[in-house]
């Protein structure tokens, strides 16, 4: 078993066609009440032209491992372990003007709140042109084509006046736009969007996730989606990646893992989620107890202190022995493959519907 | 007052219909309307968010009633007028029998403790200087309650209740998470023994694993005690797995109300087709679904459409649209209760189309291009 | 925009008005008797009728009113002689015109203030910014040890000790004093140097810190963020999109320190021995001055709405929301 710790998390070794890869991730802050470890050995893969989903609730280290993947993390107070190669070059040990001249042109970023995502000083329009003069020395004139272009193909009505506005004067929805159309100056070739449809309203988040998806299939970028919504990952990804507590718990295509997930967490959220159809009296079970204080996290496997199924596990493993997160389709969980299957079958799939 | 909460008499969500039974809460053509001041030089009055802009529904005891819609539908707004912490600026609210839409704070003062209120966040909603059991006890003391074996041990039988340990009654809300600052918040609402509790996105603060929780909780609270509920929420299925019946708002106006199983399911408002459509599903075989995809945000409350508001947007709109506002009604076919706003009112199906409606020009333009390319 | 301001001075002009009825009232028409302080000690009640006639005290309170407010708007007659507009009323001490006397003071007020505002502008902010552009390391740790500390200097303290130090001991620089900048710039400026360095520097202690806490909330914004997330430089995203938002509050307090300093640096003035609007303040009150009191207090009023407007004014020229809306 000690053995696997060791080498644990590390997804399939077959997969030389990876456009992005973390291997090994450790982020440390340092704060007034202790060191958080918000994200504790994480290794993932993005392959190109697809997208990897990423789940998890606040504090799951979400949100924190793709601010690292793009060097947007403070330096000075976080200390970050492990490699982050995209298309064969480190990153975690790439100077900051080698990261600038990544961000924004190879790998863009789409973020949650267009409102303060946005800077309120300046113009959409000038806000749209900075990357594209930035890296690829454009003109005035030729960043303001190129803007116009974008902002026509996010679905931006009149591009040539709205060029000319600010952040304040668009809605909530024409604003989300605006960024993905910001992203996409460069012709990214991967896209990491952080809740970027939480902010808004349901059907404007079915426009902006349609229009997502059909941008991919033009411009061909890799995606990695951060979201809870475990509704919107099913919408959007090829793969998926969930996280609890710092740490991958489960791996998979979206498929595997959500009609036959196997971490009693996975469990826990996809029974703890009303549905829109199926039977109408079906109770939620929820997940008792809350997230684990990342200062101090629980010894052994994060989720033990709020599993089910924990006393299913000998020795009390669950509580001294962290879980390995073996390569491919995967679940970090003591449990046995016939364990976990028994307890899918006979007691959370009744309850999906 | 008496410790035991007066239960009306035991009966299932269902029962009853406005035929048989008294409504505990009825609102009539209510109205909120924002003032704007401005122009030159001397500011007045130019116009008004119209937040709400006559709504009408009932609430029945004992029964759950779920407001749904998109930010700025105004579905707060009516949560707010109905506990007169906003008064109306036009129309009726009556409960139980009485008139309280214009009612004095004199007047308000017993009604009050039977209405009560749960917030969306439970981190601003509870004062941070006070005890967990000062919070949950100051309603019973400002109502000069007095129950049976002191106000202290009422305070610990309502922590249990809520799943919270009676021993935390002298800590302070920092030292709970978000889904036990709620609970308390529950708490403090069930100390007046309502009626009718109005639950204004009591979930939506919540990480996915804790809106359960307390999702659960309201609900036993419900069957329980018997308490009715107005449970404004912007998902669409929480409502559905809480709400009896439920109402769906689109800028200040209620375009459908039914019963939730013909809600969902036999939905005729194309907006409710639309919302219901929006919503992201975890069944991943989803191809028998129709697909509906508006285009751009909801119009400014300020200077809604004329006739039926949500014309701009529709893809079934017509000149009358324009002209005539569509009243609420029973359409023929749908089952007694089920009432739609609509001239030209979609199939009673959620069935996947022949055609996708799509109206946003992006995704149009992008999807042809797809299939053609 | 032009709207805006407009309004704005329409705003303003009531402002000064009712300021002016309210010090009407509490001065002239209130409870200290007007005439017998105008007369000073050892009065006759002859003289004091006298006085009262010559004041027009013995007319109805709205026709004293009246020619007050005229009188500040349009001049007025007294019986030694005009009064021209702004008319605010003639000492009872030196029988000179009050507005006269303000003018005379004010050049030396005014060079204290644009002194004083371009030393600790310049050093204040500059050094904020820099504390916060290295944040963490020994400079921010020096730059702000060093202005927590002066920050908590008076004038009062800081003045003599310059004061010994460059003139009494080492008689490096004479006594400060006002000479016009039209006729001397040099002089104007090696007159005043020490004042307004003192000024300055306990400005600037409150400067720095406030620019730099200031530019670290701006950089921990979103939008900061995301300018950073589409490769602009460091330098770019401090210069053009931190410090953009970080200047709102830094103009705010600028716009109340100038209408403050403008209505005149008591402190300064008195520990230095200036003859600004400051220390006739001073005067106005000790010697029951009534009509130079009232003076000074409008012709306070009047900046502090003056530069109120300046700032919004800037406010919109910072921020597109407020221009827009």
């Amino acid at each position: 078993m000690s053995t696997l710790t060791k080498t644990e998390d590390t997804p399939a070794a077959t997969a030389p066609e990876a456009f992005l890869s973390v291997r090994d991730l450790r982020v440390r802050f340092s704060t007034e009440d202790g060191i958080v470890k918000a994200v504790d050995g994480l290794s993932f893969d993005v392959e190109r032209g697809k997208t990897l989903g990423i789940v998890g609730e606040s504090g799951s280290g979400k949100s924190v491992t793709n601010l690292t993947v793009l060097g947007l993390h403070n330096r000075k107070t976080t200390d970050i372990q492990g490699e982050i190669i995209l298309d064969g070059q480190e990153l975690n040990s790439a100077p900051e003007r080698e990261m600038e001249k990544l961000r924004g042109n190879k790998a863009a970023m789409i973020f949650q709140d267009p409102l303060t995502a946005l800077s309120p000083y300046y113009t959409v329009g000038r806000q749209l042109s900075e990357p594209f003069m930035k890296h690829r020395g454009a003109s005035k004139k030729e960043a303001r084509d190129r803007a116009i272009e974008m902002l026509t193909k996010v679905g931006i009505p009149q591009p040539q006046t709205r060029f000319d506005d600010y952040p304040h004067q668009f809605s909530g929805g024409m604003r989300q736009r605006a960024m993905i159309a910001m992203a996409l100056m460069c012709d990214p070739e991967l896209l990491i969007a952080d809740e970027p449809t939480t902010a808004l309203d349901v059907t404007v988040q079915a426009q902006i996730l349609d229009l997502l998806k059909d941008l991919q299939q033009e411009f061909g970028s890799a995606i990695i989606f951060i979201t809870h919504d475990l509704g919107v990952i099913a919408n959007m990804a090829d793969d998926l990646l969930v996280m609890y507590a710092g740490r991958a718990v489960e791996r998979g295509t979206v498929r595997e893992v959500l009609q036959t997930p196997s971490h009693p967490y996975t469990w826990g959220l996809l029974s703890s989620m009303p549905r829109l159809t199926g039977d109408i009296d079906e109770e939620l079970v929820p997940i008792p107890g809350s997230p684990p204080s990342l200062l101090n996290p629980p010894s052994g496997c994060p989720f033990n202190p709020r599993c089910a199924y924990s006393g299913h596990v000998a020795d009390s493993l669950c509580t001294t022995e962290r879980p390995p997160l073996a390569p491919g389709r995967a679940a970090a969980c003591h449990l046995t493959a016939g364990q976990k299957q028994t307890i899918f079958v006979n007691e959370i799939k009744p309850r999906l519907g | 007052m008496s410790n035991n909460v007066t239960l009306p008499e035991q009966q299932g969500p269902e029962a009853g219909t406005a035929a048989t039974r008294e409504p505990l809460l009825a609102v009539e053509n209510m109205k909120m309307h924002f003032p704007i001041y401005g122009g030159f030089p001397i500011k007045r009055k130019v116009g008004a968010v119209r937040a709400v802009d006559g709504v009408d529904f009932q609430v029945f005891p004992g029964e759950s009633l779920g407001l749904v819609g998109e930010s700025g539908c105004g579905k707060s707004t009516t949560g707010r007028m109905v506990t007169r912490l906003l008064e109306p600026t036009a129309g009726k609210i009556t409960y139980s029998g009485r008139d309280i839409t214009h009612a004095k704070r004199r007047e308000l003062a017993p009604i009050r403790s039977e209405i009560q209120m749960i917030f969306q966040d439970p981190y601003s909603s509870l004062n941070p200087r006070q005890t967990v059991g000062t919070i949950i006890k100051s309603p019973m003391e400002i109502n000069g309650i007095n129950p049976p074996g002191g106000r202290e041990k009422k305070v610990r039988e309502l922590l249990e209740l809520v799943g919270l340990n009676p021993e935390h009654y002298n800590r302070f809300p920092h030292e709970f998470s978000g889904g036990q600052r709620q609970r308390i918040g529950v708490a403090r609402a069930l100390a007046l023994e309502p009626k009718l509790i109005v639950a204004d996105e009591p979930v939506s603060a919540l990480d996915v694993s804790i809106q359960a929780q307390v999702v659960n909780l309201l609900q036993k609270v419900q069957d329980e005690l018997g308490i009715a509920f107005l449970f404004i929420a912007h998902d669409l299925a929480i409502v559905r797995h809480f709400s009896h019946r439920v109402a769906v708002m689109y800028l200040g106006k209620i375009v459908e109300v039914a019963d939730r199983e013909s809600l969902y399911t036999r939905p005729r408002h194309p907006y409710t087709h639309a919302l219901l459509s929006a919503v992201p599903e975890v069944d991943l075989d989803t191809e028998h679904k129709e697909r509906i995809r508006l285009a751009g945000d909801v119009p400014s409350p300020i200077s809604p459409p004329s006739g039926c508001r949500f014309r701009t947007r529709c893809w079934k709109a017509q000149d009358k649209c324009a002209t005539d506002e569509p009243p609420l009604v029973q359409i023929s076919g749908n089952k007694e209760g089920h009432l739609t706003a609509c001239h030209f009112p979609e199939a009673p199906s959620i069935e996947a189309r022949v055609e996708d409606v799509v109206m946003d020009p992006a995704l149009a333009a992008l999807e042809k291009d797809h299939t053609e390319g | 925009m032009l709207q805006f301001i407009i309004r704005r001075l329409l705003g303003a002009a009531l402002t000064l008005f009712l300021i002016g009825a309210v010090t009407f009232f509490l001065f002239v028409a209130g409870p200290s008797d007007y005439a017998s302080l105008a007369c000073g000690k050892d009065c006759s009640p002859t003289r004091i009728g006298e006085i009262r006639e010559a004041l027009g005290l013995n007319l109805p309170i709205a026709s004293q009113f009246w020619q007050f407010m005229s009188g500040i708007v349009m001049g007025r007659d007294y019986p030694t002689g005009h009064c021209d507009a702004p008319c605010l009323g003639v000492s009872f001490y030196s029988g000179d015109l009050v507005w006269d006397t303000i003018m005379d003071r004010f050049p030396l007020t005014l060079s204290l203030t644009i002194g004083g505002l371009a030393i600790f502008l310049v050093v204040g902010l500059g050094t904020g910014l820099l504390a916060a552009w290295k944040r963490g390391t020994a400079v921010d740790k020096i730059a702000s040890g060093a202005s927590m500390v002066l920050s908590s200097f008076q004038i009062y303290f800081l003045g003599p000790i310059v004061l010994t130090i460059f003139v009494y001991s080492t008689g490096w620089m004479e006594n400060p004093k006002y000479v016009p900048f039209t006729e001397d710039p040099v002089g104007w400026l090696v007159g005043l140097s020490l004042p307004m360095i003192v000024m300055a520097t306990i400005f600037t202690a409150q400067y720095t810190r406030m620019a730099r806490s200031s530019m670290i909330e701006q950089l921990q914004e979103e939008h900061v963020r995301t300018a950073r997330a589409k490769g602009l430089s460091q330098r770019y995203v401090f210069f053009r999109y931190a410090w953009r938002g970080s200047l709102i509050p830094i103009v705010t307090i600028i716009g109340i320190d100038i209408s403050a300093l403008l209505g005149g640096g008591v402190v300064t003035e008195l520990t230095f021995s200036l003859q600004g609007i400051g220390q006739l303040a001073v005067m106005g009150a000790t010697q029951k001055d009534l009509p130079l009191t009232m003076g000074v207090m409008l012709f306070g009023a009047f900046f502090i709405l003056l530069v109120n407007i300046l700032t919004d004014i800037v406010y919109a020229y910072i921020d597109p929301r407020v221009r827009l809306s």
